[in-house]
């Protein structure tokens, strides 16, 4: 046997660390940022969070139009921090020379302008000319930002933003769109594994074949189909009804390959001894098939589940992107544009997306695993 | 909180009215064509007969549903491609000219052929290392499942983590974004990555790698497992090399399980858009066919005409791998 210490143990040992921390990171980033106060988020890297680094930062002072005149100078002036946390170690106002003063000292800038930066972070910039501009005048200074967490992200996407709301909504388009496909699948799987019929190998193929079918064929007939549904019942096209039925249907092959694969794998003399017993097909079905197919239902119901909840295409289509029925993945693809530099928010909601899925990941990864094996493995 | 209690309640109705068909219908088969209480030549008539129709009442639902959502669009998409934009006249292969002859096609085109190359080689090249590696040391499973969660986050979660990794501050403010913080520590320039023509595929697909890889890696790791050990001991008994068992020993056994994660995830790399409308809606020189055909849906009121072709085209380029899948199918029913 090889010694556990020997350099090729060690090489794959070390590989393997570095991959799995470049698979995690990037969540691990997501989640951290999310948690911690929304000033530090944008002011400093989420790989700094835990440090009470010295940071070397960039504030603007009050827009020039806030200038004040006293005793013949201008004077814009105000406080660094909102919260008095923080004190200011150096400071300057050239971005080649950012901690030239110490707080306290007086900095002279061009054409005697002054700038003066204090331990508690206020400032005052003061010129005999007033100043002018659009925006206020950068001002550079080092501090000390102990590392603060928070759940306020988390309270305000909640309240605020409409997740709260799309929560919901994803739950209502999730669940029965994973329930209602499995029993559909089901008897259809038994059908094409024990029973005889012509045209049964044709209908396998063609389950087959659907497997790949791109969603894509399928979403204008479907949108014309649903509008003029919604016309002649004169309901509204996108309803929570037409958007179970549609994963339904998009699930379905996948579904029925699955329980087929499981289920024609099942031994033989059980059901030929039930049927000796004088059961029909749909209590064979009922007693023996359903009991023992649960390993194959959990892995689709998994898959299902992970599909619906992630779904964004099949949402957009067919449920639309109103405020009272848009899904999670909707709102956060809103966000992305509309809230696109604000990482508090964008990290909280990504985060609460992304949490359900991945508690279902982690506690069903075995059924989850199964199921992929038996639709790809077998395959080969 | 009404909303959820209705949402069960249709399941509830859902399943129950699915049940009552399939009990119902079952109930109904056998008040027909009894197969006890009646003579036994009539029996013998009755039950056949039940057995030719009972198989078609436990389809039933299915093929319903089949072939409304997936069997009927595909020929109506077919038949839409050749109409105006309204579906109402009958144009010829107009949208297929415009599409040819459309510079957002051909570079959407040429995106997603980069796409097929690079996101199914690189996911089954990790995944297949990954396997390997994690098959040799004792903490390989808590690894292999760190690695594959990336699976269990949508494409939109998985953007906006990668979108806040490229993030991009103006000059001389400090970089949030772990890629610009990375790039400077090792003296480069902070970049707007994502702008970067060429280079923002590329990092769109970073995307879709780091979720596809724990795929690969688990379906691979179980073939790995079932190759026989007596091979692997052979060849090493003959004096080959770790490296010589890997390539000349394994792979060549594993072939068939390599062309499936690859076929698999080349379906999906065809379907890509979530990633693609979420970080760029197909500026900066990034649109894909999929991202593409769901603009046009919607683009100006929306053209069915052109969206439906390009969704034909992406039907054509997953034919082949159709047909492959099919006749694999048949070939493993035959052998059972």
């Amino acid at each position: 046997m090889r010694s556990a210490f020997s350099p090729l143990t060690i090489a794959v040992n070390v590989t393997v660390l570095l991959l799995v921390i470049l698979w995690t990171i990037p969540t691990a980033g997501l989640f951290i940022s999310s948690i911690r106060d929304k000033d530090q988020l944008a002011r400093s890297g989420w790989w700094t969070s835990l440090a009470t680094s010295k940071q070397q930062l960039i504030a603007r002072s009050d827009n020039p139009d806030l200038q004040t005149e006293r005793d013949g100078a201008y004077i814009l002036e105000g406080k660094l921090f909102d919260d008095a946390e923080g004190n200011v170690s150096a400071f300057g106002w050239r971005s080649q020379e950012p901690s030239t003063f110490k707080p306290g000292e007086l900095a002279e800038m061009k054409d005697g302008k002054t700038l003066i930066v204090e331990t508690d972070g206020s400032y005052r910039f003061s010129s005999p000319e007033p100043w002018t501009g659009k925006r206020g005048k950068r001002l550079f200074y080092t501090t000390n930002v102990p590392p603060r967490f928070t759940l306020d992200n988390y309270r305000e996407v909640l309240n605020s933003e409409g997740i709260g709301k799309s929560f919901i909504n994803t739950l209502t388009v999730t669940i029965p769109a994973t329930i209602i496909p499995i029993l559909i699948a089901a008897f259809a799987a038994y059908a094409l594994s024990w029973m005889q019929f012509p045209g049964r190998a044709l209908l396998i193929a063609v389950v087959v074949g659907l497997l790949v079918v791109p969603l894509q064929m399928s979403l204008i007939p479907l949108l014309k189909f649903y509008n003029s549904i919604g016309t002649i019942l004169g309901v509204p096209a996108k309803t929570y009804v037409g958007i179970w039925l549609a994963h339904t249907g998009f699930g379905l092959p996948l579904a029925i390959y699955l329980l087929r694969n499981y289920i024609s794998g099942l031994p033989r003399e059980i059901m030929e001894s039930a049927r000796v017993d004088g059961a029909t097909d749909f209590d064979i079905f009922r007693k023996i098939i359903l009991p023992l197919s649960f390993p194959a239902l959990a892995s689709f119901s998994i898959f299902q589940f992970l599909w619906v909840w992630n779904d964004l295409l099949v949402a957009t289509v067919f449920l639309g992107n109103s405020e009272e029925q848009l899904v999670l993945t909707g709102r956060l693809r809103e966000m992305l544009g509309s809230r696109g530099g604000n990482w508090e928010i964008l990290t909280a909601s990504a985060f609460i997306t992304i949490i359900v899925p991945i508690i279902v990941f982690f506690s069903l990864q075995r059924y989850l695993v199964r199921g992929l094996l038996a639709g790809s493995v077998k395959g080969g | 909180m009404t909303q959820l209690l209705q949402a069960f309640l249709f399941m509830t109705v859902g399943v129950g009215l699915c049940a009552a068909y399939f009990w119902g219908a079952n109930f109904l088969l056998d008040r027909i064509y009894p197969g006890r209480g009646v003579p036994a030549d009539v029996a013998a008539v009755n039950l056949t007969r039940s057995a030719i129709i009972r198989p078609w009442l436990f389809l039933g639902p299915a093929l319903l549903l089949l072939g409304l959502y997936l069997i009927y669009p595909v020929f109506y998409s077919l038949y839409l491609s050749f109409m105006d934009r309204n579906g109402t006249n009958y144009v010829g292969v107009s949208n297929y000219l415009w599409m040819f002859n459309d510079s957002e096609f051909r570079e959407s085109f040429l995106n997603n052929l980069l796409w097929l190359f690079v996101v199914p080689s690189m996911s089954t090249i990790f995944g297949l290392v990954i396997a390997t590696m994690t098959d040799r040391i004792w903490w390989g499973n808590i690894a292999k499942s760190l690695i594959f969660m990336p699976m269990a986050i949508s494409f939109v979660g998985a953007s906006v983590i990668w979108k806040f990794i490229y993030d991009y501050r103006g000059e001389g403010e400090q970089q949030i974004g772990l890629l610009n913080a990375v790039v400077q520590a090792f003296g480069g320039t902070a970049e707007a990555w994502i702008t970067l023509p060429f280079w923002n595929s590329l990092f769109l697909m970073a995307i879709l790698i780091w979720i596809q890889t724990g795929f690969a890696m688990v379906i691979l790791s179980a073939a790995l497992r079932g190759i026989s050990e007596e091979t692997i001991e052979a060849a090493v008994i003959d004096g080959a090399s770790p490296i010589q068992v890997f390539f000349k020993i394994m792979i060549p056994q594993i072939w068939g399980t390599i062309a499936v994660v690859w076929t698999t995830i080349t379906i999906l790399v065809l379907k890509v858009f979530d990633i693609v409308l979420a970080m760029t809606n197909g500026q900066w020189d990034t649109q894909v066919l999929a991202n593409m055909m769901f603009d046009w849906m919607f683009r100006g009121g929306g053209d069915f005409g052109r969206g439906a072709a390009i969704a034909v085209f992406i039907m054509i380029l997953v034919i082949p791998i159709m047909i492959w899948n099919i006749r694999n199918a048949n070939a493993e029913m035959e052998g059972r």
